[in-house]
């Protein structure tokens, strides 16, 4: 999926409409983007910079500086599992390898279905129960191998799918 | 007056103004702090930490150029601790630049191998980059090697803050930053003016101008090749500082005699040509008002902006091609010289034009780029060959074994190397307004402009935008429908106040005839092409260096000029004439400011 084809186009301008035209407004703006379309490809950002009159160079500046915000295409759930020093004691790499083997794929990749993503993420403030992680914006804190699995079940499920409303398109 | 307060920097008691930056307060006190992040043409960063101090009560060492003096502190520069907090710093740069010094067209104007030898560097303390990790990155006018930068963002504040082209940005956090283009294309295919700002601000070789040294030795040895040079205006104010002269320090005829041994076959004016721009764009100008304010000539666009500057022709090609109808179709000086040479001079010395290198000396890297616009070549073949920049002819001309200093006083070549001291001004901000100004009103009236020795000073200064405003009265019978009109002109220098007045044109509360913008803050003499570094008390020394020059010359009025009047009489009949059209003239091309495939 691409912000250059019209439905998609119709459906970044209300984004953007829904904020002023001004610089100011960049990161709220980058923060609905990403949120609804998983990602912010060239043509979004063309469309940002002509909407708030930020350069491109600016904005894909910034688009680098967030981890939470991303140019590559997402799953519709993007797991973060936390590598700060309270989750690592706690446990980390197990949790690593759960997650690695549940979904079949890499930290950094996306699962073929386009429905989970892995990625590292610093701390999250859930030291007082680590190993911890989200889930889109869901904390999931003191985690187990065995609640891993429960986890990605549950998220695996169409219904619960449709609960997180928001999430790329397949 | 602000508050004084008291500080005590090392042994050394003083008062400072509220709000003063420790650095300042040292340079106040006589002491030398090390800067590397740091620029005066810029906006404070802190962020190479190498101007790092102690101030009495607070742990941590703080960076000089960052804190503002609100309270009396004591500060210490010199303590064990700043040594060695700077060195580790220092050591730290160090093992992440590729320091491949003999190469390096930086070698001994790098601030970094200044640095290092400040500091007794005998060793990398920490692993070394060994070998390049980054591709060059090489467009017309400007070459990016990522190897040797240290994310000082000097460039980056020129860009965004000081230029407002934004061709570079900060991508990555931490560690992992990089400076890069949008989207990290090549620099040729983003939106970059090819201004060169950003080359004279790198402390590094990171960022250098695309050197056409070896082709011009190339043409310069083959006996077949008759190899012209021309010298702008502001060249010759600057380039004495590559060879021990102090800012603003002239030397026009000393540089003749150096390029006469390195082997130029003729030596030109570049101020020749811009008498000739100034006949051009003052005819097309007084054109372009009489249709817009007495025929009513709707497609006629006033304001008219000048077209001398390449960077500034690019920028507005970029962010305002809508407004590109305002442009004066004029080529720059340069460009009309090439064209000149290579047709109405090649044949007045009987050189076939194919073997005829045209090299222009230029403050400006721009220049590189303008030459090889596919419409400059309205002569045949390239108007010009190549454009060469100050520091690039210094090297040139060390490379010969030619001492400057000891050279006699040599004059230029005719019949095209008279150039009037208006055409001089051309090189500081406000000189071709001045120059414009000076022949359009005694066109219109037939006497002077009413300035005392013809100085027109309310546009002069370095102020970011300034204007005037001139009523005629009396004019000559054929500009009676001048009579009474206030002409009002305004000038800009650095395209973040050229964009000012493009903002303003784009609200319609733009009420002048006529605006003169130069891409580079200070104009020519302060172009990416000049000598390294660059501050605004060098660039006012070159400006003093330009207007005493004008001061000095007999012939101070573009359309005065003798060698134009022949060059009319003999080869293009009129200003604005046909031939004039076919030669002095280009159009421009609408660009966007987004550089993507499929947009």
């Amino acid at each position: 999926m691409t912000t250059g084809t019209r439905a998609v186009a119709d459906e970044l301008q209300e984004i953007l409409l829904n904020h002023e035209k001004d610089r100011t407004q960049l990161l709220p703006i980058l923060v609905d983007i990403n949120k609804y379309f998983g990602h912010i490809d060239s043509n979004a950002i063309i469309e940002v910079s002509r909407y708030t009159g930020v350069p491109i160079g600016e904005i894909h500046g910034v688009i680098t500086f967030y981890s939470f915000l991303g140019q590559k295409k997402r799953g519709r759930f993007v797991i973060r599992l936390c590598r700060t020093i309270s989750c690592d004691i706690a446990g980390k790499d197990q949790i690593v390898r759960v997650l690695e083997k549940e979904l079949g794929i890499h930290f950094g990749e996306t699962t073929d279905d386009g429905v989970f993503s892995l990625e590292y993420t610093n701390c999250i403030g859930m030291c007082d129960n680590p190993p911890a992680m989200l889930i889109n914006d869901k904390v999931y804190g003191g985690l187990t191998p065995e609640r891993v699995v429960d986890i990605l079940d549950s998220f695996k499920l169409s219904e619960y799918q449709d609960m997180f409303g928001y999430g790329g398109v397949e | 007056m602000s508050e004084m307060i008291p500080v005590q920097i090392d042994d050394i008691t003083c008062e400072v103004e509220k709000g003063t930056t420790i650095l300042q307060a040292c340079k106040c006190a006589g002491l030398r702090v090390p800067t590397l992040c740091h620029h005066p043409d810029l906006e404070v960063a802190g962020i190479c930490r190498i101007c790092v101090v102690e101030v009495e009560g607070m742990s941590g060492l703080q960076a000089a150029c960052a804190f503002p003096i609100r309270q009396p502190i004591k500060v210490r520069t010199n303590s064990p601790r700043v040594r060695r907090a700077r060195r580790v710093n220092l050591d730290l740069i160090l093992s992440e630049h590729y320091g491949d010094c003999y190469t390096c067209t930086r070698n001994g104007t790098c601030e970094l191998q200044d640095l290092a030898r400040e500091y007794g560097v005998d060793r990398y303390r920490y692993p070394s980059t060994t070998a390049p990790k980054f591709r060059i990155d090489r467009s017309t006018a400007i070459v990016r090697d990522q190897n040797k930068c240290i994310s000082c963002k000097r460039c980056i504040r020129t860009c965004i803050d000081l230029q407002q082209v934004s061709a570079l940005e900060t991508a990555n956090r931490g560690h992992d930053v990089l400076i890069q283009t949008a989207f990290n294309k090549p620099i040729s295919e983003v939106v970059c003016i090819n201004c060169g700002q950003c080359i004279n601000r790198c402390p590094t070789g990171a960022l250098r101008s695309n050197m056409p040294n070896e082709l011009i030795w190339q043409a310069i040895d083959d006996p077949e090749k008759h190899v012209i040079i021309q010298t702008a205006p502001s060249p010759r104010a600057a380039i004495g500082e590559e060879f021990g002269y102090e800012p603003g320090t002239s030397v026009t005829k000393k540089l003749n005699a150096a390029l006469r041994r390195v082997g130029f076959d003729s030596i030109f004016d570049t101020n020749f040509a811009a008498d000739l721009t100034i006949m051009e764009e003052g005819t097309e100008l007084l054109t372009r008002l009489k249709k817009a304010l007495v025929d009513g000539d709707s497609s006629v666009k006033v304001p008219m902006f000048t077209s001398c500057s390449p960077g500034w022709v690019k920028y507005i090609e970029h962010y305002y091609p809508e407004y590109l109808d305002h442009l004066s179709t004029c080529k720059s000086p340069q460009q009309m010289f090439g064209a000149i040479l290579k047709t109405y001079y090649a044949k007045k010395i009987g050189v076939n034009p194919d073997k005829m290198v045209v090299v222009a000396l230029m403050p400006c890297v721009a220049k590189k780029f303008e030459c090889n616009r596919p419409e400059m070549t309205d002569s045949g073949g390239k108007d010009v060959d190549f454009g060469l920049t100050t520091r690039e002819m210094a090297v040139l001309i060390k490379e010969s074994g030619i001492h400057l200093k000891d050279l006699p006083d040599e004059d230029f070549d005719h019949p095209l190397g008279l150039g009037s001291g208006a055409g001089l001004i051309f090189g500081a901000t406000g000189g071709v307004m001045e120059a414009a100004i000076r022949s359009v009103y005694e066109i219109v009236t037939g006497r002077p402009v009413p300035f005392k020795g013809l100085d027109v000073t309310p546009i002069r200064g370095m102020e970011g935008i300034r204007d005037a405003a001139l009523t005629i009265e009396n004019p000559l019978p054929e500009y009676q429908w001048l009579d009474g009109i206030t002409l009002k002109v305004a000038v800009a220098h650095g395209t973040a106040n050229a964009k000012l007045l493009m903002e303003r044109l784009k609200e319609g509360t733009l009420d002048y005839h006529f605006i003169e913008v130069m891409a580079c803050p200070g104009g020519c003499l302060g172009g990416g092409g000049q000598p390294i570094p660059t501050s605004p008390e060098i660039r006012a020394a070159r400006a003093r260096a330009i207007y005493a020059e004008d001061h000095e010359l007999v012939l101070r009025k573009s359309h005065e000029n003798p060698e134009i009047n022949q060059l009319y009489a003999e080869f293009l009949g009129e200003p604005l004439g046909h031939l004039s059209h076919k030669l002095l003239h280009t159009h421009y091309t609408p660009r966007g400011r987004f550089f993507l495939e499929g947009i």
